[in-house]
């Protein structure tokens, strides 16, 4: 449903993305691992639009996307919740779900927000609370529930489980892998926690340097040694 | 006792006057960062076009000061917002992304180049306007002191708190303010929610002319005569407003504006009346000093 080819993406002179190219079929949960600075949020922008490629393609749905204005990509149905999660600050929780229904002119705006408060009861008691005032953990939630209150298609998360307690990571991989159960929603998860990552992707791809050196299934890149060797160092 | 109420009302209809065009600079600064110094000239063309359209209408026999009233301020609204908004589109918006003091160049560029084209198009010299509304309430106390409250500074008051309840609850309740909000706050985030973030600064420089024509239209009429000069020191004062409120905040913007009317009137009351525009700018200096977020500013560590 994704394809993104041959991607090269520039801020100045620096070359973030030197051609990637990585797809995401219907349904799947696509990893993507790799060091800091590999340009992991560098890809997951670009398919935004943000910036925009300087070369290759982007499609989805078999519609060419890569020149398209960010709001169109959204309403298509591709949709981010972005590293460091980018809340609202100054906006209560409920607002900032309404800015996630944006695409959808909140037409079924009860509806999605009780299927988020069902995956993040959590938000349901800070309903009224500023965004900027919530702890990461309630804020990660937010960030996943407004990209949700959108109707996406395709998800893209990057780096959710940064800065948050072991057991509220948990909890949020397992929502993932339940929104993508239930929902049949196609997820490309960005993740420093390789090993999570890979442990619930369909597929994976690792990137370094803003090339994609290794692709394979979630268990393929578990098993590979020099995967192992640079990224699960002390896994888990 | 009378005098000092008579400075209070003179105060804050001028400080209404300055509040709307003070909104104009807070909001555009709130969204894209930027000072739009041609803010003052925008104010400028609102006096000018209700001029020409007071002095039209006269032509074609419209003398009901009601009636007038509300076409001129319908077309000195459209007419601003239509120069609002291609100030941003040709001087602002090809310019988004550059270095940061690119556009603040092209508004200083753009201010002269408004001005010199009202001077050059109409004139340089000091156009009066027949007075629209005359009289208004004069109550006399004990010792035989007098207050006025002018039909026009009534209008003045009425038509801004209207316009403010108004203008309040778009910012609030609707998916537009929350747009602007938004944009305000994050606009790269703004843009992956799906919003259409150079239409929503458009309409923001459009909302802030339109403020700016009716702060123009209750400006000629409170004065009775304006110039192609008139946006520099209006501009400076609102700007001071503006930063004095807590710039990007648009109750701050309003209140600054009140505050600095009343600081005007009650110098020009009691110190010095030609000396009267120093106490803007001494109010900007002490603020940018002192107070720089201002009264109602945000301080930047709430910032994710
Ligand atoms: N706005 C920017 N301006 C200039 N360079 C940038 C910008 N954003 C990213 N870069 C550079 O692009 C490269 C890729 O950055 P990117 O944020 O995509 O990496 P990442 O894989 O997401 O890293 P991390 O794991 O730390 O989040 C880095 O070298 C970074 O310094
Ligand atoms: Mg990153």
């Amino acid at each position: 449903m994704l394809e993104v080819e041959n991607v090269v993406t520039r801020y100045g002179v620096i070359e973030a993305l030197k051609g990637v190219s990585i797809r995401v079929e219907r349904g799947e949960i696509v990893a993507i691992i790799g060091a800091n600075g590999a340009g992991k949020s560098t890809l997951l922008m670009t398919i935004c639009g943000q910036p925009r490629a300087a070369s290759g393609r982007i499609r989805f749905e078999g519609r060419e996307i890569t020149d398209l204005p960010t709001y169109d990509i959204v309403r298509l149905g591709i949709v981010q919740a972005p590293e460091g999660r980018r809340i609202f600050p100054r906006m209560t929780v409920y607002e900032n779900l309404l800015m996630g229904a944006v695409p959808t002119g909140g037409r079924y705006l009860e509806e999605d927000l009780e299927r988020v408060f069902a995956l993040f009861p959590r938000l349901k008691e800070r309903l009224h609370q500023r965004g900027g005032t919530l702890s990461g953990g309630e804020q990660q939630m937010l960030c996943i529930g407004r990209a949700l209150m959108a109707r996406p298609k395709l998800l893209l998360l990057d780096e959710p489980s940064l800065g948050i307690a072991p057991i509220l990571v948990r909890q949020i991989f397992e929502a993932i892998v339940a929104i993508n159960r239930e929902r049949g929603l196609s997820i490309l998860l960005v993740e420093q926690n390789a090993y999570q990552a890979l442990k619930i992707a369909h597929r994976g791809y690792v990137l370094a340097s803003g090339r994609v050196v290794r692709e394979g299934t979630g268990r393929q890149l578990l098993a590979d040694p020099e995967v192992r060797a640079a990224y699960l160092e002390g896994g888990q | 006792m009378a005098y000092f109420l008579q400075q209070l009302i003179n105060g804050i209809a001028l400080g209404m006057v300055y509040g709307l065009i003070a909104i104009g600079y807070s909001m555009v600064y709130g969204i894209i960062g930027m000072i739009n110094f041609a803010h003052g000239e925008i104010y400028m063309i609102g006096a000018f076009v209700s001029i020409i359209f007071f002095t039209l209408l006269g032509m074609l026999g419209i003398s009901w000061a009601p009636l007038a009233l509300v076409l001129v301020l319908l077309a000195a609204i459209v007419i601003t917002s239509l120069y609002g908004w291609t100030v941003e589109r040709i001087a602002y918006r090809p310019l988004r992304g550059s270095f940061r003091l690119a556009p603040l160049i092209s508004a200083i560029g753009m201010s002269i180049f408004l001005q010199t084209y009202v001077q050059v198009t109409q004139g340089a010299k000091i156009k009066p306007l027949q007075p629209v509304i005359t009289g208004g309430i004069t109550f006399t106390d004990a010792s035989g002191f007098t207050v006025t409250i002018s039909w026009i500074q009534v209008l003045i008051v009425v038509l801004t708190v209207a316009l403010m309840a108004g203008f309040t609850w778009i910012i609030a309740k609707t998916p537009l303010g929350r747009a602007q909000r938004a944009c305000a706050q994050d606009l790269k985030m703004a843009a992956l929610c799906g919003v259409d973030v150079d239409r929503t600064i458009s309409l923001t420089f459009v909302i802030g002319a339109a403020l700016a024509a009716v702060a123009g239209l209750m400006a000629t009429l409170y004065y009775g005569v304006i110039d192609f000069f008139i946006g520099f020191l209006a501009g400076v004062k609102a700007f001071t407003a503006a930063v004095l409120g807590g710039i990007g905040s648009i109750p701050g913007a309003m209140l600054g504006g009140l505050v600095l009317g009343l600081v005007e009137a009650f110098w020009s009351g009691y110190f010095s009346i030609e000396y009267k525009d120093v106490a803007a700018f001494t109010i900007l200096v002490i603020v940018l000093i002192f107070l720089p977020t201002g009264i109602l500013g945000q301080p930047e560590v709430e910032k994710v």
